[in-house]
């Protein structure tokens, strides 16, 4: 384990050079445009505004970037009362990865089942999962997606992601400001020098077209990355459940649903298990994605036979995919591993019916309901703003305490 | 400064670079041996975590399963066995037993619907699977720790230092499968 994340932090590093070079082009040439007097002082200005913009967003991700998540996501953390098993799980797989802290668990209420995790650090990991997440997955599926998560804080995908993103993002607004400070204030710039009038617009024109691409470039520079890292993220999951189908089928069940997650937006849905942002058409799907197609997940997650290693993976992901890639950086490959796999968990089929009451269950549980079951077989639900003492049950009309 | 002064330097350089990889090597030998320890404390929490629910779960199910005291009083005799058990094999061959004759009373309540039907019974089931699960993540997660050590340990130049310092092999914990060949026969009679 401990190989794979230095061997991603090695790949990291190329993707945050290329992506701190575009992010100084990027201040040099808007630099040059402003700078009228040709002596090359715009262009550091320029870079230290680039630079000032990028310090700043980033102090704030790295100290509030898990908070910002959480709370964006509308996640309430929860105790261990308000859903044993998701604990549980949490737990089993905290012990698989050899974390030495539990990380805090959160539910978010609604029926889309999806989950994240954040934390830069296995020390602070937090994970969130969704009521309809947790009301349709069975123990072992829960298991496949928790230890998906909690592979990318091992895996230091979160602060990757984190990081790569705070760059994409201010390269992103510096392209945004300096385009629209053309169209507003270009007029009056034209007229004001006349001297090196023609460098000026050369230097104009690369500017611009530079404002236009490299928000393009360094978002699919930071795309093809993250797709890889889920498919890591995926690898090292069954190397910690040794049951690949676990995983395979909590995928399933999560594609199948198409209900739209409205807590979740572009800047915040790279960190889910899938892509909440579905019904958006996707026409560049292949390119543009944070996500690997899920179809292609499970059925390499299916073709996982004779182990949940990651060189089973490996082997997996180049007899579905055809290429020879690689997936998982080669210094793991070299260790052979001989890890078999276990065997599932029998439990019953649940129809919409049960999962839909079951879903809403554990939201009024994360919303501090009480729940009084009746000698006649009725369950209350009573809402924690309830005042009064006694409920009645509406069916054989016996008084209960609150 | 002549030629013997930079031969000096040199060799001075080199001894330095080697007592500065020494010590690295060392320390790393020591944190894996810790992980190693640490890991087995997790396992040995999982399994008295097991061995403190037996009692309680015996307690739910008796008055259901009549039929089973044999079944009971097998699982309370492994459970004090492995209790007992000292070394990492003992433990591996006790603990082996006990997980069979878990296994065995989870298949035996298959046939008792209203102990299934049981909400206290249900949220036992979900701790015993839970610690069933934990305890086999641990052994798993102890054993990769054991795998990184043995294998630091033989490998060139680590194991020059392992040597020096008396860095002793770990054992793998193995629940052993035959042992569920020696658990008695239940008699359903």
């Amino acid at each position: 384990m401990w190989e794979l994340i230095k061997a991603n932090q090695r790949r990291s590093v190329v993707l945050f050079v290329l992506m701190g070079i575009i992010l100084i082009g990027l201040g040099f040439v808007f630099g040059m445009v402003f700078d009228h007097k040709g002596t090359g002082g715009g262009a550091i200005v320029g870079i230290i505004i680039a630079l000032l913009v990028w310090f700043i967003l980033s102090l704030v991700a790295v100290t509030s970037g898990s908070a910002i998540m959480l709370s964006a996501s509308n996640a309430k953390e929860v105790t261990q009362d308000v859903h044993p098993q998701l604990f549980n799980v949490v737990d089993e797989m905290r012990i698989a990865a050899g974390m030495s802290k539990m990380p805090k668990v959160y539910i978010i209420n609604t029926d889309a089942p999806n989950a994240f995790a954040t934390g830069m650090s296995p020390d602070k990991a937090a994970v969130a999962v969704t009521a309809g997440l947790l009301a349709r997955l069975n123990r072992d599926e829960l298991q496949g997606v928790m230890a998906h998560e909690m592979s990318h804080v091992i895996n230091r995908d979160v602060k990757f992601m984190t990081i790569a993103g705070v760059m994409l993002g201010s390269i992103v607004i510096i392209s945004e400001i300096f385009l629209r400070s053309m169209i507003f204030g270009g007029g009056n710039r034209s007229s004001s020098k006349e001297g090196n009038g023609q460098a000026q617009a050369i230097i104009m024109i690369i500017a611009l077209v530079f404002a236009i691409l490299a928000p393009i470039l360094a978002q699919l520079l930071y795309f093809s990355i993250s797709r890889k890292r889920e498919y890591l993220a995926d690898a090292s999951a069954v190397r910690l459940t040794r049951y690949p189908e676990g995983l395979a089928s909590a995928l399933e069940k999560i594609s199948n649903s198409n209900i739209d997650m409205p807590m979740a937006n572009k800047v915040t849905a790279p960190m889910y298990i899938c892509n909440p942002l579905k019904k958006k058409g996707m026409k560049m799907a292949d390119l543009s994605s944070t996500h690997p197609p899920i179809s292609e997940r499970i059925r390499i997650l299916r073709a996982m036979a004779g182990g949940a290693g990651l060189a089973n993976y490996q082997s997996a992901y180049s007899q579905v995919k055809g290429g020879t890639s690689n997936i998982i950086p080669g210094g793991q490959l070299k260790q052979t591993e001989d890890i078999g796999i276990r065997m599932g968990i029998a439990s019953e089929v649940m129809d919409n019916k049960t999962t839909a009451r079951s879903s809403n269950d554990i939201m009024m549980k994360v919303d501090n309901y009480a729940f009084i079951n009746c000698d006649c077989g009725m369950k209350l639900k009573v809402p924690s703003n309830y005042d009064g003492d006694e409920i009645m049950c509406p069916r054989c009309g016996a008084r209960h305490e609150v | 400064m002549g030629t013997v002064g930079i031969a000096l330097l040199v060799i001075l350089g080199v001894i330095v670079l080697l007592i500065f990889m020494v010590i690295g090597i060392y320390n790393s030998l020591i944190t894996l041996r810790n992980q190693v320890k640490n890991a087995w404390a997790q396992i040995d929490v999982q399994l008295k975590r097991r061995h403190d629910l037996i009692p309680n779960l015996i307690e739910t199910v008796k008055g259901y399963m009549g039929h089973e005291r044999q079944t009971f009083e097998a699982i309370t005799q492994a459970r004090s066995n492995a209790m007992n058990a000292k070394t990492v094999a003992e433990k591996g061959q006790a603990e082996g037993v006990l997980s069979g004759m878990m296994g065995r009373l989870q298949v035996a309540v298959e046939a008792y619907p209203e102990l299934k039907a049981n909400q206290n019974f249900l949220a036992l089931q979900e701790e015993l699977t839970s610690t069933e699960n934990k305890i086999s993540y641990s052994r798993q997660s102890y054993n990769d720790q054991v795998l990184f050590y043995n294998n630091k340990k033989q490998v060139f130049p680590s194991n020059i230092i392992a040597g020096m310092f008396n860095f002793a092999d770990e054992t793998f914990f193995e629940i052993q499968d035959q042992a569920e060949k020696e658990v008695p026969k239940v008699s359903f009679s």
